[in-house]
């Protein structure tokens, strides 16, 4: 009985801290009848919102409300809450967790993302692949916590291992800062403050005025699995399907291409 | 018992509930936070990798924010009690404004100010220096937001001050210098050693200005803060444990401004 109150009292304990971003993006409900709540990742902010005008057309009375996170984070507000309908994560490892503890159902992988480098427009950078990235004096990469950063050590490692010359470690000297989410990168490389950095080639795209892009050789490069499911106790689980079945249908997928993302495959590369 | 007695005791009883409902709100989120985390755990956060050296730098930054904020803001909390002209007041609108700012938008103004494309970018390198993603940047980052804490206070403890006092030691031939060390200084003591307490507090709980402007890297810009919403990416029970590090650290400050505020009335009291 006292272990249970105690892991009680843990769940709560956290709730005070996570509660003020639940609220984020929290719409109002005037004279809506319901409302779909998607948990996504900050990756997807564009082509979802994009998404959304096209569900709420074939959905007039409903508003579909998002609350935009780093993955983690999403993940974390999801076990201390009851909010939400839809998850949807560019990390597969965590909505697997969240499927195992039975907060979610019904995984599947509906895109995919490549991680490419990017450099300033502006001063225009010395820099013209992945290869000189060593030569960068500041990079600005992900933490290895959130999934962009643990990509990019992955990738770094790989290089390592084809170019050897201790390329990894060249690079790793240079970083001033490994951020907790890709758009901080991107604002970072964007404002000139680093002259390399790596994000998800849907970011880079969204900002093609500010960086130029720069691809990394596929045989470093991993790629990043968004996965949807829906929450168990979903307060409107027709709509949460509906939104599932959006997103892989015909049209859904075109947007998803158009906002740079590839199309999922069982296979990993 | 009479009815106003009556009266006087249900008013009370109503004030009562009200201030009840609040001080509970605000304990509860605390407690849990500290109760929830078993000894065991909390050991195990704080060996966490996170944790030592985002404390160490922590501590040394906000040590040093403080020195600057006090060094700097004590000469102009003086400058502003004295004078109450139309210019001093704008002035004193000006240096607390960024209580009121986000810090995301202090750290992108400070970024704008002091980066790359800031205007005093060649000041630091011919081809174009920047202060930020260095530790440089977390002090200023502390200094910007925590300043207005101890302006606020300082203004406060030189106000207090008896003007008959000030107008004694003019008459007897004192200079600006020695009003200002011998007279003032010591007079506002413990409102400036609490004021300088609030000011730590908040350069160590700094976190949106730093994340944007002196970005994450550890041992170099990553603070405790940072560290605990990093560690939130991967281990929550490190973040609870590295968050209640923080609380204690807070709590301790928070007995010396109670300590320093009672000197204050005392030394007051004194002089009267």
């Amino acid at each position: 009985m006292k272990t249970v109150a105690r892991r009680k009292f843990g769940a709560l304990s956290l709730a005070p801290l996570l509660g003020g971003w639940i609220g984020c993006d929290a719409p109002n409900t005037e004279h809506l009848e319901r409302e779909l709540i998607v948990f996504a990742a900050s990756s997807l902010r564009e082509v979802f919102t994009e998404l959304s005008h096209r569900f709420t057309a074939q959905h007039p009375e409903v508003r579909v409300a998002f609350n935009f996170a780093g993955t983690g984070e999403l993940k974390a507000q999801l076990e201390h809450s009851t909010s939400g309908d839809v998850f949807a994560g560019a990390d597969r490892g965590h909505t697997e967790a969240l499927v195992r503890a039975g907060i979610c159902q019904g995984l599947v992988v509906f895109a995919r993302n490549e991680p490419c480098m990017i450099v300033p427009l502006e001063p225009r950078s010395p820099l013209t692949n992945f290869l000189e990235l060593p030569n960068a004096t500041r990079i600005v990469v992900g933490a290895p916590e959130v999934p962009i950063g643990r990509y990019t050590d992955q990738i770094l490692e790989r290089a390592n291992k084809v170019l050897g010359h201790e390329f990894q470690s060249r690079v790793l000297v240079k970083v001033v800062s490994r951020e907790l989410n890709v758009k901080q990168v991107l604002a970072k490389v964007s404002l000139g403050e680093a002259d390399a950095g790596v994000v998800y080639r849907t970011d880079a795209l969204l900002a093609q005025n500010r960086v130029r892009i720069l691809n990394i050789p596929a045989e470093f490069n991993v790629f990043a699995e968004y996965t949807l499911a829906t929450l168990t106790k979903a307060k409107n689980p027709t709509l949460a399907r509906d939104w599932v079945a959006l997103i892989r249908s015909r049209a859904g997928q075109s947007l998803f291409a158009r906002f740079g993302f590839l199309p999922p495959t069982e296979t990993k590369p | 018992m009479t009815r106003i007695g009556l009266a006087h005791r249900v008013q009370t009883f109503a004030l009562g509930t009200l201030a009840a409902l609040l001080l509970t709100f605000l304990v509860i989120p605390m407690g849990c936070l500290m109760l929830g985390t078993s000894w065991g755990e909390f050991s195990a956060g704080l060996r966490h990798p996170l944790a030592s050296p985002a404390l160490k730098l922590s501590l040394w930054t906000s040590a040093l924010a403080l020195v600057i904020v006090v060094s700097l803001g004590t000469p102009l909390a003086w400058l502003l009690a004295l004078r109450r002209g139309r210019v001093s007041q704008l002035v004193e609108t000006l240096v607390v404004l960024p209580v009121v700012i986000p810090p995301a938008v202090a750290g992108l103004a400070l970024l704008l100010a002091f980066g790359k494309r800031g205007p005093f970018s060649n000041w630091f390198s011919p081809e174009g220096g920047s202060l930020a993603l260095t530790t440089s940047a977390v002090v200023l980052a502390e200094v910007f937001v925590s300043s207005a804490f101890f302006l606020q206070a300082a203004l406060a403890a030189f106000r207090r001050i008896d003007a008959s006092l000030l107008i004694v030691a003019r008459s007897l031939g004192a200079s600006p210098f020695q009003i200002f060390f011998r007279v003032a200084i010591p007079l506002a003591g413990p409102g400036l050693v609490g004021g300088a307490i609030l000011c730590f507090a908040r350069a160590l709980g700094e976190f949106g200005a730093t994340l944007m402007f002196a970005g994450n890297l550890q041992g170099k810009t990553q603070t405790l803060p940072l560290a605990i919403y990093t560690a939130m990416e991967s281990d929550l029970r490190a973040a609870q444990a590295l968050s209640i590090l923080l609380l204690a650290v807070a709590l301790a400050l928070f007995f010396g401004v109670r300590f320093s505020e009672r000197r204050s009335h005392t030394s007051l009291e004194g002089h009267r």
